[in-house]
């Protein structure tokens, strides 16, 4: 296309003007918005406990997916659940932000063990872990379960370990924790909440 | 109306208007700074739900952490240390963060069409989208708030969870909170919980007890109960009677008229001059230069 120079000057005026108009408004643009999508439409939602205290908060955990047989879960949100008795949907700080430990490089997601001067944590399966558990206490109990007191009064006491409970335990794991515990003779039985 | 899930009250530099026919319950976020024990959850719940993280900051010899409000903090509790009375030690812990102007100063003060939003129900939305990082709606801000992101030069502030609010929730903050220091809820009902904390309170000893719903800015959508509603400006220098800046009343109410006004006299006094004098005659061998 041949444009002379008078064209061009007039193509160039007629292209500011009509976009500097446009930009004063006299082409108004629509007045729509709209908010950000709601991110837990068809989220799954499950009932849980929150770990951190004995108060023991219920929990709504969201995870993305319908769980259907090809899409992979992963929790997208936490909140409180309104329908528990005890928090009635709030939630603290540490509980608020648990979206976080759940994700957390830190979090420890399987039995792991240190062995006597050792420096290194080694990853061990599950039932290595309850054998090992089983092995040592069972040589601690043989060693220093105390059968009688002074006074020859059965007393049946393992002093030398304790039990640190969950204490966000149902009244029934809390019934077979003490039973468990106690049928070993362990005096020294408490939950992680006073930690 | 496919994109509308609220309707619009106001849009940033839009001149169309917008519907009005449909009426919506105006909502409002309730501040009970009496029962606040400053645990922060609502600073978590916030970040939670807005896919918010800030940086692990420094800790400034005050429990104010973060320091501030940022881009990626939308709310923060100020702890106010005041001797209202002599002997009297009294910690005041605000939780900071947007007011949901009825009049919002950003919003006016907004030369991107579409980067901010007043809905019906009297949320201040920012369409970061729309938003061409002029920080002209921090300055056009009373109380100070929003914050231009180091990440992409874009305001940001509270939304009053205006997704959440949208399809029946309260905002995060408010379902968190443990001591239910905030509440949520129609504006009207908010007041009237408003004055039964405010007789309570002065029951207590706490004589200038009230509640905090500035007029100068048309009242706000997130109202404080305050132990002493008299000095607002104790509570982490809450300004007292907030108001639009004039400049910014001068720039959008008064000069852009005019400055449109002229800008289209210049137009249609070129078009006269046109069609009267003609286009101006060149000689024939300065054209072919």
């Amino acid at each position: 296309m041949q444009v002379t120079r008078r064209q061009f000057f007039r193509i160039c005026a007629a292209g500011v003007g009509s976009s500097s108009l446009a930009a004063l408004g006299f082409a108004p643009g629509e007045a729509l918005a709209g908010v950000r999508a709601f991110k837990l439409a068809r989220a799954s939602e499950t009932r849980s406990t929150c770990p951190y205290c004995s108060v023991s908060c219920g929990l709504l955990v969201y995870s993305l997916g319908d769980k259907a047989k090809n899409a992979k879960s992963e929790i997208i949100h936490i909140e409180g659940d309104p329908d528990h008795p005890v928090n009635r949907g709030t939630l603290c700080p540490k509980g608020a932000g648990l979206l976080d430990l759940v994700h957390s490089e830190n979090r420890l997601k399987y039995p792991e063990v240190r062995a006597p001067s050792s420096k290194e944590w080694k990853r061990i399966s599950w039932d290595e872990a309850f054998d090992r558990i089983a092995k040592h206490m069972k040589a601690d109990r043989d060693k220093n379960f105390i059968t009688t007191n002074d006074q020859g009064v059965t007393v049946n006491r393992w002093n030398t370990t304790g039990l640190l409970a969950s204490s966000a335990a149902s009244n029934e794991t809390g019934y077979l924790t003490v039973k468990v515990a106690r049928g070993l003779g362990i005096v020294a039985l408490d939950t992680q909440a006073r930690i | 109306m496919a994109l509308q899930s609220l309707d619009i009250k106001a849009r940033s530099a839009t001149t169309t208007p917008t519907p009005q026919a449909r009426g919506a319950i105006p909502v409002a976020k309730l501040i009970d700074i009496s029962k606040c024990i400053g645990c922060k959850a609502c600073q978590v719940a916030c970040m939670q739900w807005n896919d918010l993280r800030d940086e692990v900051g420094d800790n400034v010899g005050v429990y104010d952490n973060p320091a501030d409000l940022t881009a990626q903090s939308w709310t923060v509790m100020r702890f106010s240390e005041v001797e209202v009375e002599q002997g009297r030690l009294e910690w005041l812990i605000r939780k900071d963060g947007c007011m949901h102007c009825a009049d919002p100063g950003c919003l006016k003060a907004c030369p991107a069409p579409g980067a901010i939003v007043q809905y019906a129900n009297g949320i201040v939305d920012f369409h970061e989208e729309h938003c061409i990082g002029c920080g002209y709606c921090v300055t056009g801000c009373p109380f100070d708030i929003p914050r231009i992101s180091k990440k992409d030069s874009k305001a940001y502030k509270c939304t009053l969870c205006s997704d959440r609010v949208a399809v029946g929730l309260e905002p995060a903050c408010v379902k968190t909170c443990p001591t239910g220091a905030i509440v949520f809820g129609s504006k009207e009902d908010m007041i009237h919980h408003a004055e039964g904390r405010i007789a309570d309170l002065k029951e207590r000893g706490y004589a200038n007890a009230g509640l905090y719903d500035p007029a100068g800015v048309g009242g706000t959508h997130v109202m404080y109960v305050l132990q002493h509603a008299d000095q607002p400006q104790l509570y982490a220098d809450l300004p007292k009677d907030p108001h639009i800046s004039p400049l910014v009343a001068l720039w959008k109410g008064v000069t852009k008229p005019l400055m449109s006004l002229g800008i289209g006299v210049a137009v249609l006094a070129g078009f006269f001059h046109y069609v009267t004098a003609g286009p101006k005659e060149v000689e024939e061998e300065n054209e072919t230069d």
